[in-house]
């Protein structure tokens, strides 16, 4: 496994070194069960799952099916080895000091996982291997051990390091019967605001359209031109409404216009977006108009008139969209309201 | 233009219902529907067997052969929906009257149920891929309808000099008659100019008190020939005139791209409408607007001719607009403002109210009512008569 991006930090390469550290020791003490594999107990779990398959409840069927004698759902592995809920006023993890008294590994690396800041936690992945089918009598031992800690990864929940636990099931002999790796993200929780996972809405790219939003993305803001008599036209469509031609082609606008009218958006609000949001539609020079977000200006300080110059802006990593600044910076040496009127 | 051929005066609203109109209402859509169209057809003494024309708009959640299997009509021989939400309602009952007075059908019904109020604001899921027309308004933030009418509004006003004091006075005159209609939502709760200005910006320079409510309800109306409505219960309410109107270079709402974006469908409507008509906007004596927004009012007074470009706000003035001494009174029983909204379906009830002499701001001796549907998107109108 590669050992850390190119392009992580050397807190964050201290960090996994940290982490990593972890590998490979047992998590806490080993548990054992506190009942062997009882009729009673597989009762419950197949009536609470509505499993009526009768290997694990009637030793006939069991037997005709090629098993020694009732065998336990292989699912119900980790039940076997369950605390009961009350037994641990103090919290599962608590419980699994060891003789000793100190902190369990698992216990060390969530206190270093905690001070670096990822401190939210959900389950993720849960696999098992079966070596041999449970059986009743068997006495299940686990010892789990701290497989595997991720590099640093980017979430939908948000950053974060996954960190894989594997539980060694063994019977009354020593010998192993299950393998169990259970997976979880430990998680920096995302700031209140989820401006990360609320995109702005996006446009359905259609072929018409296309190429407005290509130009955005490589700088340019496009208007489209019929091709047979020259005239421009936003938004854009298949054919000309002038001379009816389907040819068309683009030209690049210089990106300066001025305000011909304008919002100022309060409320409700969505995220995604910043409020007051200004959003004008611009007539560009060229003589079509288009909507716009208006940036650097204070929506007070915004007029119908107004000169403004396009900026292509990537609001996310997907989409560039046009928005609109003003050509003369507002404030101290305004020389009265503008009146460009179209 | 000269006027369509055979429809005037052919056809009457014989029969109107409407349920009750609530932030919340128990009942599905669905049962709404049928609950009002029975009952539209009881006010106009006609049985529900008896319909074979069912007309509504594409936004209508409730398909005619819902209808038709829960309320025990006959055959159906004429079924339409009119597309562009709060522009079809017109268009609507339009469709319906143009069926039975060309003889595809004797008994049409039109209708809309809505559970706007309790339902989700359509526009406030942001992470579905946009038609067309939005890639051009929603990734900048214009997410909903206000902020597109905001922005026409903010050109009107810079071009006319209008002020939200004119805003003002047409949100006020509605609530004035909401105030006395006990169906309306906001009957109880009376708005000042202070309450006005003082209520928070939605999309400036449009406020709260410039957008209409948010309605659960449902409401219905029943269409036949002139000669049968003469039999019926109520004095017959003639659909004089109706059109519809979808001007060149039109997209769905974002109506400021082309040359002229402050003369919008309603412009081209009303064209249409005049032209099928025995009158003109100087003999309207009571008109109900569509208004979503406050400001589609002072553009439909100037598209349908009751002032010139640019008069409408000062139109406004001197309570022009109110019952009862306004010289056309508008949205007499509280509109998409202060009654409710449901697309506009309670502006055409209350037109028949009116040319039946029965409404809580009953205009004295009217004789004719413009009723329009949403401007801003392809739009329609009617013209109703007693
Ligand atoms: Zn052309």
């Amino acid at each position: 496994m590669a050992s850390g991006r190119s392009d992580a930090t050397t807190d964050a390469d201290a960090l996994l070194a940290q982490l990593r550290a972890f590998e490979g020791r047992p998590s806490g003490p080993p548990a054992e069960a506190r009942d062997e594999v009882n009729q009673a107990m597989i009762r419950h779990w197949v009536d609470a799952m509505g499993d009526d398959n009768p290997v694990y409840v009637d030793e006939e069927s069991a037997r005709a099916n090629g098993f020694p004698g009732v065998v336990a759902p292989p699912t119900m592995l980790q039940a076997w080895i369950m605390r009961g809920y009350l037994s641990q006023p103090d919290g599962a993890w608590k419980a699994q000091r060891d003789a000793s008294g100190e902190a369990s590994a698992q216990e060390q690396l969530f206190d270093a996982l905690n001070a670096a800041g990822f401190t939210s936690v959900v389950a993720t992945n849960c696999d098992q291997e079966y070596v041999r089918p449970i059986v009743l009598g068997d006495r299940l031992t686990v010892t789990s051990v701290i497989d595997s800690v991720s590099p640093e990864k980017h979430t939908g929940l948000g950053d974060g390091h996954f960190v894989t636990t594997r539980l060694e099931f063994t019977d009354q002999h020593g010998e192993r019967v299950a393998t169990m790796r259970f997976r979880i993200l430990r998680f920096r929780p995302q700031s209140s605001r989820p401006k990360d996972v609320a995109l702005r809405p996006r446009p359905a790219i259609t072929h018409d359209i296309a190429f407005f939003f290509e130009g955005a993305r490589n700088g340019t803001l496009l208007i489209q031109r019929c091709a047979q008599c020259g005239v421009l036209r936003h938004p854009p469509r298949p054919a000309c409404a002038s001379c009816g031609s389907f040819e068309w082609d683009t030209v690049t606008a210089s990106g300066r216009g001025t305000v011909y009218s304008f919002v100022v958006v309060h409320h409700p609000q969505v995220a995604a977006f910043d409020y007051p949001l200004p959003i004008a539609v611009v007539e560009l020079e060229e003589g079509t108009r288009l909507v716009g977000d208006l940036i650097g200006i204070d929506p007070a300080d915004v007029e119908i008139g107004m000169p403004v110059v396009a900026e292509m802006v990537a609001v996310d990593d997907e989409l560039t969209i046009p928005m609109f600044r003003p050509a003369v910076p507002v404030g101290a040496g305004r020389v009265g309201a503008v009146t460009g009127d179209a | 233009m000269s006027p369509a051929v055979g429809f005037q005066d052919a056809t009457a609203i014989a029969g109107i219902a409407q349920t009750a109109f609530s932030k919340h209402l128990e009942p599905t859509e669905a049962e709404l529907a049928c609950t009002v169209i029975v009952d539209a057809c009881a006010d106009a003494g006609i049985d529900p067997s008896e319909i074979n024309a069912l007309c509504s708009y594409t936004m209508e959640a409730t398909e005619e052969v819902d209808i038709v299997r829960n309320i025990g009509c006959g055959e159906i021989t004429f079924f339409s929906q009119v597309g562009y939400g709060g522009g079809a309602g017109c268009g609507v009952v339009g469709q319906a009257a143009m069926a039975v007075a060309t003889g595809q059908a004797e008994v049409a019904v039109a209708w809309r149920s809505r559970k706007r109020g309790s339902g989700p604001r359509p526009w406030t899921s942001t992470s579905v891929q946009l038609r067309v027309p939005g890639a051009w308004t929603r990734p900048f933030g214009m997410l909903r309808p206000v902020d597109e009418i905001a922005m026409l509004t903010r050109r009107y006003m810079h071009e006319y000099g209008a002020t939200r004091d004119h805003l003002a006075n047409v949100a006020m005159a509605v609530r004035k008659h909401a105030n006395m209609n006990p169906a309306a939502i906001m009957h109880d709760k009376p708005m000042s100019r202070e309450d006005y200005m003082a209520s928070r910006w939605v999309s400036e320079p449009l406020c709260l008190f410039d957008n209409c409510l948010e309605t659960d309800g449902a409401l219905a109306c029943v269409i036949v020939s002139a000669e049968r409505a003469r039999d019926l219960r109520h004095p017959p309410v003639y659909v004089h005139a109706f059109a519809q109107g979808l001007p060149p270079e039109h997209q769905t709402m974002v109506n400021f791209f082309n040359d002229d974006p402050l003369t919008g469908p309603a412009w081209a409507c009303a064209r249409r409408l005049w032209a099928n008509s025995a009158f003109g906007p100087e003999d309207v004596n009571v008109a109900q607007i569509y208004d979503a927004f406050s400001p589609l009012i002072l553009l439909s007074l100037e598209g349908y001719g009751f002032c010139k470009r640019g008069e409408a706000g000062p139109m406004t003035e001197n309570g022009n607009l109110e019952w009862e001494k306004g010289s056309l009174p508008v949205n007499t029983a509280g509109g998409g403002l202060s009654e409710a909204y449901v697309h506009g379906f309670n502006l055409i009830n209350e037109g028949v109210r009116q040319m039946r002499g029965t409404s809580t701001a009953q205009v004295d001796g009217a004789e004719t009512c413009l009723v329009t549907s949403g401007e801003g998107v392809p739009t329609s109108a009617l013209l109703l008569r007693r």
